[in-house]
Protein backbone atom coordinates (compact mmCIF):
# COMPACT_ATOMS: atom_id res chain seq x y z
CA UNK A 1 0.00 0.00 0.00
CA UNK A 2 1.42 3.26 -1.28
CA UNK A 3 0.76 4.98 2.19
CA UNK A 4 1.87 2.71 4.47
CA UNK A 5 5.02 2.16 2.11
CA UNK A 6 6.19 5.76 2.66
CA UNK A 7 5.52 6.13 6.58
CA UNK A 8 7.83 2.76 6.61
CA UNK A 9 10.50 4.98 4.88
CA UNK A 10 9.67 7.80 7.15
CA UNK A 11 10.30 4.91 9.99
CA UNK A 12 12.79 3.65 8.02
CA UNK A 13 15.10 3.96 11.75
CA UNK A 14 12.01 1.53 13.61
CA UNK A 15 11.92 -0.37 10.78
CA UNK A 16 15.10 -1.35 11.08
CA UNK A 17 15.56 -2.49 14.49
CA UNK A 18 12.26 -3.75 13.78
CA UNK A 19 14.05 -6.10 11.36
CA UNK A 20 17.23 -6.64 12.87
CA UNK A 21 14.87 -8.06 16.04
CA UNK A 22 12.45 -10.26 14.49
CA UNK A 23 14.59 -11.30 11.24
CA UNK A 24 16.62 -13.65 12.84
CA UNK A 25 13.38 -14.99 15.02
CA UNK A 26 12.23 -15.43 11.63
CA UNK A 27 15.06 -17.23 10.36
CA UNK A 28 15.42 -19.45 13.46
CA UNK A 29 11.70 -20.20 13.38
CA UNK A 30 12.01 -21.12 9.85
CA UNK A 31 15.03 -23.31 10.06
CA UNK A 32 13.44 -25.40 12.37
CA UNK A 33 9.89 -25.95 9.90
CA UNK A 34 12.27 -26.65 7.01
CA UNK A 35 14.28 -29.04 8.77
CA UNK A 36 11.12 -30.82 9.91
CA UNK A 37 8.63 -30.31 6.61
CA UNK A 38 11.22 -29.91 4.05
CA UNK A 39 9.52 -27.89 1.04
CA UNK A 40 6.48 -28.56 2.19
CA UNK A 41 5.38 -25.35 3.85
CA UNK A 42 7.01 -23.33 1.26
CA UNK A 43 3.99 -22.22 -0.45
CA UNK A 44 1.99 -20.76 2.66
CA UNK A 45 5.19 -19.54 3.97
CA UNK A 46 6.27 -17.58 1.28
CA UNK A 47 2.44 -16.63 0.85
CA UNK A 48 3.01 -14.86 4.52
CA UNK A 49 6.51 -13.20 3.25
CA UNK A 50 4.62 -11.61 0.59
CA UNK A 51 1.05 -10.64 2.21
CA UNK A 52 3.22 -8.99 5.15
CA UNK A 53 6.05 -7.49 3.08
CA UNK A 54 3.76 -6.18 0.66
CA UNK A 55 1.59 -4.18 2.86
CA UNK A 56 4.62 -2.64 4.22
CA UNK A 57 6.92 -2.40 1.76
CA UNK A 58 4.80 -2.68 -1.70
CA UNK A 59 7.11 -5.54 -2.00
CA UNK A 60 7.54 -6.88 -5.42
CA UNK A 61 8.55 -10.84 -4.13
CA UNK A 62 11.78 -10.21 -6.25
CA UNK A 63 13.46 -12.89 -4.39
CA UNK A 64 16.68 -10.97 -3.50
CA UNK A 65 14.90 -8.41 -0.94
CA UNK A 66 17.81 -5.38 -0.50
CA UNK A 67 15.49 -3.37 2.26
CA UNK A 68 18.05 -3.40 4.61
CA UNK A 69 20.39 -1.50 2.02
CA UNK A 70 17.59 0.52 0.35
CA UNK A 71 16.45 3.04 2.89
CA UNK A 72 13.06 0.21 3.44
CA UNK A 73 12.09 1.46 0.36
CA UNK A 74 11.43 -1.52 -2.38
CA UNK A 75 13.38 -0.91 -5.48
CA UNK A 76 11.47 -3.05 -7.68
CA UNK A 77 8.82 -0.64 -7.29
CA UNK A 78 10.88 1.40 -9.60
CA UNK A 79 9.56 1.26 -13.41
CA UNK A 80 12.72 0.80 -14.05
CA UNK A 81 13.43 -1.70 -11.12
CA UNK A 82 16.86 0.43 -11.04
CA UNK A 83 18.85 -1.19 -7.77
CA UNK A 84 21.17 1.37 -7.57
CA UNK A 85 19.39 4.20 -8.25
CA UNK A 86 17.98 7.08 -8.59
CA UNK A 87 18.08 7.61 -12.59
CA UNK A 88 19.26 10.83 -13.88
CA UNK A 89 14.99 11.44 -14.34
CA UNK A 90 13.44 12.13 -11.12
CA UNK A 91 11.63 15.64 -11.49
CA UNK A 92 12.25 19.01 -9.44
CA UNK A 93 9.73 18.08 -6.87
CA UNK A 94 11.34 14.67 -6.28
CA UNK A 95 8.56 12.44 -8.09
CA UNK A 96 8.82 9.53 -10.57
CA UNK A 97 9.94 10.77 -13.94
CA UNK A 98 7.44 7.46 -15.63
CA UNK A 99 4.99 8.01 -12.69
CA UNK A 100 4.40 11.41 -12.05
CA UNK A 101 1.79 10.77 -9.17
CA UNK A 102 4.60 8.76 -7.21
CA UNK A 103 7.44 9.66 -4.79
CA UNK A 104 10.54 8.15 -6.53
CA UNK A 105 11.46 5.28 -4.56
CA UNK A 106 15.00 6.02 -4.57
CA UNK A 107 14.50 9.38 -3.16
CA UNK A 108 12.81 7.69 -0.91
CA UNK A 109 15.69 5.26 -0.44
CA UNK A 110 18.16 8.10 0.13
CA UNK A 111 15.93 9.87 2.28
CA UNK A 112 15.19 6.19 4.29
CA UNK A 113 18.79 5.51 4.36
CA UNK A 114 19.43 8.16 5.99
CA UNK A 115 17.56 7.66 9.20
CA UNK A 116 18.93 4.07 9.35
CA UNK A 117 21.87 3.34 12.15
CA UNK A 118 23.54 1.79 8.73
CA UNK A 119 22.65 4.82 7.23
CA UNK A 120 25.94 3.69 4.88
CA UNK A 121 24.64 -0.01 3.52
CA UNK A 122 22.91 1.79 0.58
CA UNK A 123 26.67 3.30 -0.44
CA UNK A 124 27.00 -0.37 -1.55
CA UNK A 125 27.05 -1.94 -4.91
CA UNK A 126 23.50 -4.47 -5.85
CA UNK A 127 24.23 -6.09 -8.98
CA UNK A 128 21.91 -7.02 -10.78
CA UNK A 129 18.94 -9.16 -9.49
CA UNK A 130 18.61 -13.06 -10.70
CA UNK A 131 15.17 -13.45 -12.89
CA UNK A 132 14.63 -16.55 -11.61
CA UNK A 133 14.18 -15.94 -8.19
CA UNK A 134 11.36 -13.75 -8.64
CA UNK A 135 8.16 -14.67 -6.68
CA UNK A 136 10.12 -17.00 -4.53
CA UNK A 137 10.87 -15.99 -0.60
CA UNK A 138 13.83 -14.24 0.71
CA UNK A 139 13.49 -15.39 3.82
CA UNK A 140 13.46 -19.27 3.06
CA UNK A 141 16.49 -18.49 0.90
CA UNK A 142 17.74 -16.89 3.87
CA UNK A 143 16.98 -19.80 6.52
CA UNK A 144 18.42 -22.56 3.71
CA UNK A 145 21.49 -20.51 3.34
CA UNK A 146 22.26 -20.34 6.84
CA UNK A 147 21.21 -23.74 7.32
CA UNK A 148 24.27 -25.23 4.82
CA UNK A 149 26.74 -22.54 6.56
CA UNK A 150 25.68 -24.09 9.62
CA UNK A 151 26.28 -27.71 8.51
CA UNK A 152 29.35 -26.85 6.78
CA UNK A 153 30.42 -25.30 10.23
CA UNK A 154 29.02 -28.56 11.78
CA UNK A 155 30.83 -30.37 9.61
CA UNK A 156 34.37 -28.43 10.10
CA UNK A 157 34.29 -28.64 13.91
CA UNK B 1 65.69 17.84 -41.86
CA UNK B 2 64.01 15.08 -44.39
CA UNK B 3 65.11 12.86 -42.00
CA UNK B 4 63.24 14.32 -39.15
CA UNK B 5 59.80 14.53 -41.63
CA UNK B 6 60.24 10.93 -42.43
CA UNK B 7 60.23 9.96 -38.40
CA UNK B 8 57.49 12.10 -37.88
CA UNK B 9 55.83 10.38 -40.50
CA UNK B 10 56.83 6.52 -39.08
CA UNK B 11 56.27 7.66 -35.78
CA UNK B 12 51.92 8.73 -37.34
CA UNK B 13 52.03 5.90 -38.89
CA UNK B 14 52.87 3.84 -35.82
CA UNK B 15 50.38 5.60 -34.26
CA UNK B 16 47.76 6.00 -36.37
CA UNK B 17 48.26 3.07 -38.64
CA UNK B 18 47.92 3.85 -42.36
CA UNK B 19 43.84 3.43 -42.85
CA UNK B 20 42.32 6.39 -40.40
CA UNK B 21 39.83 3.58 -39.13
CA UNK B 22 42.62 1.16 -37.81
CA UNK B 23 42.56 0.93 -34.17
CA UNK B 24 46.02 2.95 -32.59
CA UNK B 25 48.32 1.47 -30.87
CA UNK B 26 46.98 1.04 -27.37
CA UNK B 27 49.35 3.17 -25.42
CA UNK B 28 50.94 2.26 -21.69
CA UNK B 29 48.57 3.11 -18.46
CA UNK B 30 45.52 2.77 -21.53
CA UNK B 31 42.44 0.55 -21.28
CA UNK B 32 41.43 1.55 -25.20
CA UNK B 33 42.91 1.90 -28.33
CA UNK B 34 41.01 5.21 -28.42
CA UNK B 35 41.96 8.42 -29.18
CA UNK B 36 39.44 9.96 -26.76
CA UNK B 37 41.37 8.33 -23.69
CA UNK B 38 44.28 9.42 -25.44
CA UNK B 39 43.31 12.96 -24.83
CA UNK B 40 41.86 12.97 -21.36
CA UNK B 41 44.96 10.98 -20.19
CA UNK B 42 47.07 13.13 -22.05
CA UNK B 43 45.42 16.12 -19.50
CA UNK B 44 43.58 18.20 -22.72
CA UNK B 45 40.73 19.78 -21.82
CA UNK B 46 38.40 17.63 -23.90
CA UNK B 47 35.21 18.68 -25.72
CA UNK B 48 32.35 16.03 -26.74
CA UNK B 49 29.62 16.18 -28.56
CA UNK B 50 26.35 14.39 -29.15
CA UNK B 51 24.97 13.03 -32.84
CA UNK B 52 21.53 12.14 -33.55
CA UNK B 53 20.97 8.85 -35.24
CA UNK B 54 19.03 9.68 -38.20
CA UNK B 55 15.42 7.94 -39.25
CA UNK B 56 16.96 6.44 -42.08
CA UNK B 57 19.52 3.86 -43.33
CA UNK B 58 21.19 6.07 -45.20
CA UNK B 59 25.00 5.60 -43.82
CA UNK B 60 26.02 9.14 -45.76
CA UNK B 61 23.80 10.99 -43.34
CA UNK B 62 25.36 9.17 -40.29
CA UNK B 63 28.72 11.03 -42.19
CA UNK B 64 27.05 14.37 -43.22
CA UNK B 65 25.93 14.55 -39.19
CA UNK B 66 29.16 14.16 -38.27
CA UNK B 67 31.21 16.30 -40.13
CA UNK B 68 29.65 19.31 -38.77
CA UNK B 69 31.51 18.87 -35.86
CA UNK B 70 35.16 18.03 -37.58
CA UNK B 71 37.72 20.05 -35.76
CA UNK B 72 36.08 20.73 -32.79
CA UNK B 73 35.38 17.45 -30.59
CA UNK B 74 37.20 14.92 -29.65
CA UNK B 75 34.60 12.18 -29.26
CA UNK B 76 31.06 11.94 -30.49
CA UNK B 77 28.14 9.89 -28.43
CA UNK B 78 25.93 8.33 -30.22
CA UNK B 79 22.70 8.44 -28.33
CA UNK B 80 20.93 5.01 -28.19
CA UNK B 81 16.85 5.52 -28.49
CA UNK B 82 17.07 8.57 -26.96
CA UNK B 83 13.98 9.80 -25.06
CA UNK B 84 12.73 6.37 -25.68
CA UNK B 85 12.09 7.23 -29.96
CA UNK B 86 13.49 4.67 -32.48
CA UNK B 87 15.93 5.98 -34.54
CA UNK B 88 19.56 4.23 -36.30
CA UNK B 89 20.77 2.00 -33.84
CA UNK B 90 23.87 3.25 -31.49
CA UNK B 91 25.94 0.15 -32.35
CA UNK B 92 25.39 1.43 -35.89
CA UNK B 93 26.02 4.86 -35.83
CA UNK B 94 29.42 3.81 -34.26
CA UNK B 95 30.13 1.62 -36.59
CA UNK B 96 30.25 3.75 -39.73
CA UNK B 97 31.78 7.00 -37.61
CA UNK B 98 35.04 4.28 -36.94
CA UNK B 99 35.23 3.33 -40.56
CA UNK B 100 36.51 6.95 -41.10
CA UNK B 101 38.47 7.06 -37.76
CA UNK B 102 36.03 9.23 -35.57
CA UNK B 103 35.66 8.20 -32.39
CA UNK B 104 32.20 7.08 -30.85
CA UNK B 105 30.88 6.70 -27.87
CA UNK B 106 28.71 3.85 -27.92
CA UNK B 107 25.61 4.75 -25.13
CA UNK B 108 23.72 1.70 -24.11
CA UNK B 109 20.69 1.63 -22.57
CA UNK B 110 19.25 -0.43 -20.26
CA UNK B 111 15.47 0.22 -21.13
CA UNK B 112 15.64 -1.93 -24.89
CA UNK B 113 18.34 -5.09 -24.13
CA UNK B 114 18.68 -7.87 -21.91
CA UNK B 115 21.73 -8.88 -20.50
CA UNK B 116 22.62 -11.10 -23.76
CA UNK B 117 21.85 -9.01 -25.89
CA UNK B 118 24.03 -6.58 -24.42
CA UNK B 119 26.79 -8.30 -23.69
CA UNK B 120 26.94 -9.28 -27.56
CA UNK B 121 26.90 -5.92 -28.58
CA UNK B 122 29.32 -4.75 -26.86
CA UNK B 123 31.99 -7.64 -28.24
CA UNK B 124 30.20 -6.49 -31.80
CA UNK B 125 30.87 -2.83 -31.04
CA UNK B 126 34.59 -3.60 -30.33
CA UNK B 127 35.42 -5.86 -33.17
CA UNK B 128 33.81 -3.05 -35.29
CA UNK B 129 36.65 -0.49 -33.91
CA UNK B 130 34.46 0.81 -31.26
CA UNK B 131 36.50 2.32 -28.11
CA UNK B 132 34.19 3.74 -25.98
CA UNK B 133 31.05 2.87 -24.23
CA UNK B 134 28.52 5.36 -21.53
CA UNK B 135 26.38 3.19 -19.81
CA UNK B 136 22.56 4.52 -19.00
CA UNK B 137 19.39 3.57 -17.29
CA UNK B 138 17.65 5.10 -20.41
CA UNK B 139 14.51 7.02 -20.36
CA UNK B 140 10.98 5.22 -19.69
CA UNK B 141 9.43 3.51 -22.61
CA UNK B 142 6.21 6.22 -21.64
CA UNK B 143 8.31 9.13 -23.17
CA UNK B 144 8.55 8.17 -26.55
CA UNK B 145 6.91 7.16 -29.96
CA UNK B 146 6.61 3.64 -28.62
CA UNK B 147 4.84 3.55 -25.26
CA UNK B 148 3.18 0.33 -25.43
CA UNK B 149 6.67 -1.52 -25.70
CA UNK B 150 7.93 -3.81 -23.02
CA UNK B 151 10.73 -2.02 -21.23
CA UNK B 152 13.27 -4.35 -20.39
CA UNK B 153 15.81 -3.04 -17.34
CA UNK B 154 17.65 -6.03 -16.73
CA UNK B 155 20.54 -3.96 -15.45
CA UNK B 156 20.86 -0.78 -14.10
CA UNK B 157 23.75 1.64 -15.10
CA UNK B 158 25.47 0.11 -12.81
CA UNK B 159 25.52 -3.35 -12.97
CA UNK B 160 25.97 -2.54 -16.45
CA UNK B 161 28.93 -0.62 -16.06
CA UNK B 162 30.66 -3.63 -13.55
CA UNK B 163 29.61 -6.09 -16.56
CA UNK B 164 31.28 -4.14 -19.17
CA UNK B 165 34.58 -3.74 -16.63
CA UNK B 166 34.10 -7.54 -15.90
CA UNK B 167 33.97 -8.28 -20.22
CA UNK B 168 36.99 -5.82 -20.60
CA UNK B 169 39.02 -6.89 -17.25
CA UNK B 170 38.29 -10.55 -16.30
CA UNK B 171 37.74 -11.60 -20.37
CA UNK B 172 34.77 -13.37 -19.84
CA UNK B 173 30.98 -13.12 -19.96
CA UNK B 174 29.00 -12.41 -16.42
CA UNK B 175 28.51 -16.54 -16.53
CA UNK B 176 32.07 -16.72 -16.36
CA UNK B 177 32.46 -18.32 -20.24
CA UNK B 178 35.70 -17.02 -21.39
CA UNK B 179 36.00 -14.39 -24.06
CA UNK B 180 39.00 -15.12 -26.13
CA UNK B 181 39.73 -11.15 -26.96
CA UNK B 182 38.14 -8.85 -24.39
CA UNK B 183 36.42 -5.55 -26.04
CA UNK B 184 39.09 -3.23 -25.26
CA UNK B 185 36.84 -0.06 -24.49
CA UNK B 186 37.30 2.90 -22.23
CA UNK B 187 33.77 2.63 -19.85
CA UNK B 188 31.94 5.81 -18.78
CA UNK B 189 28.56 6.87 -17.14
CA UNK B 190 26.89 9.75 -16.75
CA UNK B 191 25.29 11.79 -13.66
CA UNK B 192 22.84 14.08 -13.36
CA UNK B 193 23.62 16.61 -10.24
CA UNK B 194 20.51 18.65 -10.89
CA UNK B 195 17.51 16.90 -9.46
CA UNK B 196 16.56 15.30 -6.44
CA UNK B 197 18.01 13.95 -4.05
CA UNK B 198 20.75 16.60 -4.82
CA UNK B 199 22.62 16.22 -1.96
CA UNK B 200 23.16 12.43 -2.47
CA UNK B 201 24.61 12.55 -5.88
CA UNK B 202 27.80 13.03 -5.00
CA UNK B 203 26.83 9.37 -3.67
CA UNK B 204 25.54 7.92 -6.61
CA UNK B 205 29.11 9.23 -8.19
CA UNK B 206 30.94 7.49 -5.85
CA UNK B 207 29.17 4.36 -6.70
CA UNK B 208 29.25 4.78 -10.68
CA UNK B 209 33.28 5.21 -10.15
CA UNK B 210 33.53 1.91 -7.81
CA UNK B 211 31.65 -0.26 -10.17
CA UNK B 212 33.98 0.98 -12.79
CA UNK B 213 33.56 4.56 -14.75
CA UNK B 214 36.40 6.26 -16.00
CA UNK B 215 34.74 9.03 -16.83
CA UNK B 216 31.60 10.48 -16.58
CA UNK B 217 29.21 12.70 -18.77
CA UNK B 218 26.09 14.67 -17.36
CA UNK B 219 23.03 15.56 -17.98
CA UNK B 220 22.91 19.81 -19.19
CA UNK B 221 24.59 21.88 -16.44
CA UNK B 222 22.37 25.05 -16.67
CA UNK B 223 22.63 25.90 -12.86
CA UNK B 224 26.67 26.94 -11.95
CA UNK B 225 26.46 26.97 -8.16
CA UNK B 226 24.91 23.32 -8.08
CA UNK B 227 27.64 21.88 -10.27
CA UNK B 228 30.31 23.95 -8.60
CA UNK B 229 28.93 22.28 -5.11
CA UNK B 230 28.88 19.06 -6.48
CA UNK B 231 32.22 18.87 -7.73
CA UNK B 232 33.78 20.22 -4.80
CA UNK B 233 32.18 17.53 -3.07
CA UNK B 234 33.73 15.03 -5.45
CA UNK B 235 37.13 16.76 -5.16
CA UNK B 236 36.82 16.07 -1.34
CA UNK B 237 35.72 12.43 -1.81
CA UNK B 238 38.70 11.69 -4.32
CA UNK B 239 36.40 10.95 -6.78
CA UNK B 240 38.32 12.87 -9.45
CA UNK B 241 41.55 11.02 -8.85
CA UNK B 242 40.51 8.15 -10.65
CA UNK B 243 37.80 9.51 -13.10
CA UNK B 244 37.33 12.05 -15.65
CA UNK B 245 34.17 14.54 -15.23
CA UNK B 246 32.77 16.15 -17.71
CA UNK B 247 29.61 18.04 -17.22
CA UNK B 248 26.89 18.51 -19.74
CA UNK B 249 26.14 22.21 -21.33
CA UNK B 250 23.45 22.82 -24.41
CA UNK B 251 22.68 25.17 -26.83
CA UNK B 252 18.90 27.03 -26.32
CA UNK B 253 17.29 27.92 -28.84
CA UNK B 254 14.61 30.69 -27.37
CA UNK B 255 12.97 30.98 -24.29
CA UNK B 256 10.02 28.57 -25.05
CA UNK B 257 11.67 25.53 -26.02
CA UNK B 258 13.99 25.95 -22.75
CA UNK B 259 10.29 25.72 -20.62
CA UNK B 260 9.45 22.79 -23.01
CA UNK B 261 12.39 20.90 -22.32
CA UNK B 262 12.18 21.81 -18.58
CA UNK B 263 8.59 20.66 -18.37
CA UNK B 264 8.97 17.65 -20.80
CA UNK B 265 12.14 16.22 -20.73
CA UNK B 266 13.18 14.34 -17.99
CA UNK B 267 15.80 15.45 -16.30
CA UNK B 268 16.44 18.64 -17.34
CA UNK B 269 16.46 21.47 -15.06
CA UNK B 270 16.87 25.04 -15.96
CA UNK B 271 16.28 27.92 -13.49
CA UNK B 272 14.34 30.62 -14.17
CA UNK B 273 16.75 33.02 -14.01
CA UNK B 274 18.21 31.79 -17.07
CA UNK B 275 14.71 31.68 -19.28
CA UNK B 276 14.32 35.27 -18.36
CA UNK B 277 17.68 35.94 -19.71
CA UNK B 278 16.72 34.06 -23.01
CA UNK B 279 12.87 36.12 -22.78
CA UNK B 280 14.60 39.45 -22.37
CA UNK B 281 17.23 38.91 -25.08
CA UNK B 282 16.34 40.73 -28.83
CA UNK B 283 18.29 37.63 -30.64
CA UNK B 284 17.41 34.81 -28.38
CA UNK B 285 19.64 32.52 -30.81
CA UNK B 286 22.61 33.62 -29.92
CA UNK B 287 22.00 34.52 -26.60
CA UNK B 288 21.59 30.83 -26.16
CA UNK B 289 24.94 30.18 -27.94
CA UNK B 290 26.50 32.90 -25.53
CA UNK B 291 24.93 31.43 -22.41
CA UNK B 292 26.21 27.87 -23.42
CA UNK B 293 29.58 29.74 -24.19
CA UNK B 294 30.02 31.85 -20.93
CA UNK B 295 28.98 27.96 -18.97
CA UNK B 296 31.76 26.45 -21.01
CA UNK B 297 34.28 28.97 -19.68
CA UNK B 298 33.09 28.46 -16.03
CA UNK B 299 32.86 24.98 -15.95
CA UNK B 300 36.68 24.82 -17.73
CA UNK B 301 37.50 26.81 -14.29
CA UNK B 302 36.33 24.30 -11.93
CA UNK B 303 38.51 21.86 -10.15
CA UNK B 304 38.32 18.39 -10.94
CA UNK B 305 36.60 18.98 -14.46
CA UNK B 306 38.11 17.06 -17.22
CA UNK B 307 36.25 18.23 -20.34
CA UNK B 308 32.85 19.42 -21.56
CA UNK B 309 29.98 17.58 -23.18
CA UNK B 310 27.59 19.76 -25.32
CA UNK B 311 24.18 18.47 -26.16
CA UNK B 312 22.82 20.83 -29.39
CA UNK B 313 20.14 18.82 -30.06
CA UNK B 314 18.45 20.40 -33.97
CA UNK B 315 21.34 22.95 -32.97
CA UNK B 316 23.99 20.79 -34.03
CA UNK B 317 25.69 23.35 -37.01
CA UNK B 318 26.37 25.54 -33.76
CA UNK B 319 28.44 23.52 -31.90
CA UNK B 320 31.85 24.33 -33.96
CA UNK B 321 31.00 28.00 -33.21
CA UNK B 322 30.47 27.69 -29.86
CA UNK B 323 33.43 25.23 -28.71
CA UNK B 324 35.58 28.00 -30.79
CA UNK B 325 33.86 31.01 -29.12
CA UNK B 326 34.32 29.31 -25.71
CA UNK B 327 38.17 29.02 -26.32
CA UNK B 328 38.09 25.67 -24.06
CA UNK B 329 40.78 23.72 -26.25
CA UNK B 330 43.08 26.08 -25.87
CA UNK B 331 44.21 26.78 -29.58
CA UNK B 332 43.88 22.52 -29.71
CA UNK B 333 42.70 21.12 -32.89
CA UNK B 334 41.17 17.89 -32.62
CA UNK B 335 41.33 14.91 -35.04
CA UNK B 336 38.98 15.04 -38.13
CA UNK B 337 39.16 12.78 -41.20
CA UNK B 338 39.47 15.70 -43.71
CA UNK B 339 41.43 18.08 -42.27
CA UNK B 340 45.60 18.16 -43.05
CA UNK B 341 46.43 20.57 -40.17
CA UNK B 342 44.53 18.60 -37.16
CA UNK B 343 46.80 17.50 -34.26
CA UNK B 344 46.55 13.91 -34.93
CA UNK B 345 45.18 12.25 -31.90
CA UNK B 346 46.63 14.25 -29.05
CA UNK B 347 48.66 17.68 -28.97
CA UNK B 348 52.10 16.39 -27.90
S1 LIG C 1 12.49 8.56 -11.02
FE1 LIG C 1 13.02 7.12 -9.37
S2 LIG C 1 11.37 5.63 -9.32
FE2 LIG C 1 11.16 6.75 -11.24
S3 LIG C 1 12.30 5.51 -12.73
FE3 LIG C 1 13.78 6.99 -11.95
S4 LIG C 1 14.75 5.95 -10.19
FE4 LIG C 1 12.92 4.79 -10.68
Amino acid sequence: MYSLRRWSVRHARFMEALYNTVNPAILVTLRGITKVFGTKLDKPITAAEAGLKGLLFDCQMCGSCALSKTGMSCPMNCPKTIRNGPCGGVRPNGMCEVKPDMKCVWVDAWDGASRMKNSDAIKSIEFAVDHRDKGRSTWLKLAREGETVNDKEATNA
Amino acid sequence: MPDIIDKNVVQDVERLGTNPGDPLPMLDGHVSHGRFERVLKDGHFAVTTEIAPPDSADPDEVLARASLFDGYVDAINATDGSGAHCHMSSLAVCAILTRVGYSPILQISCRDRNRIAIQGDTLGAAALGVCNALCLSGDGVGAGDHPEAKPVFDFDSISLTRTLRILRDESRFLSGRKIDLAPKLFIGSSINPFVPPVENRVNQLAKKIEAGAEYIQSQYCFDLPVLKDFMARAVDMGLTENCYILPGVGVLPSARTAKWMRDNVPGVHIPDSVIKRMKQADKPLREGRKICIELMQQIKEIPGVSGVHVMAYRQEKWVGDVVKKSGVLDGRTPWSPNSAETTIGTVN
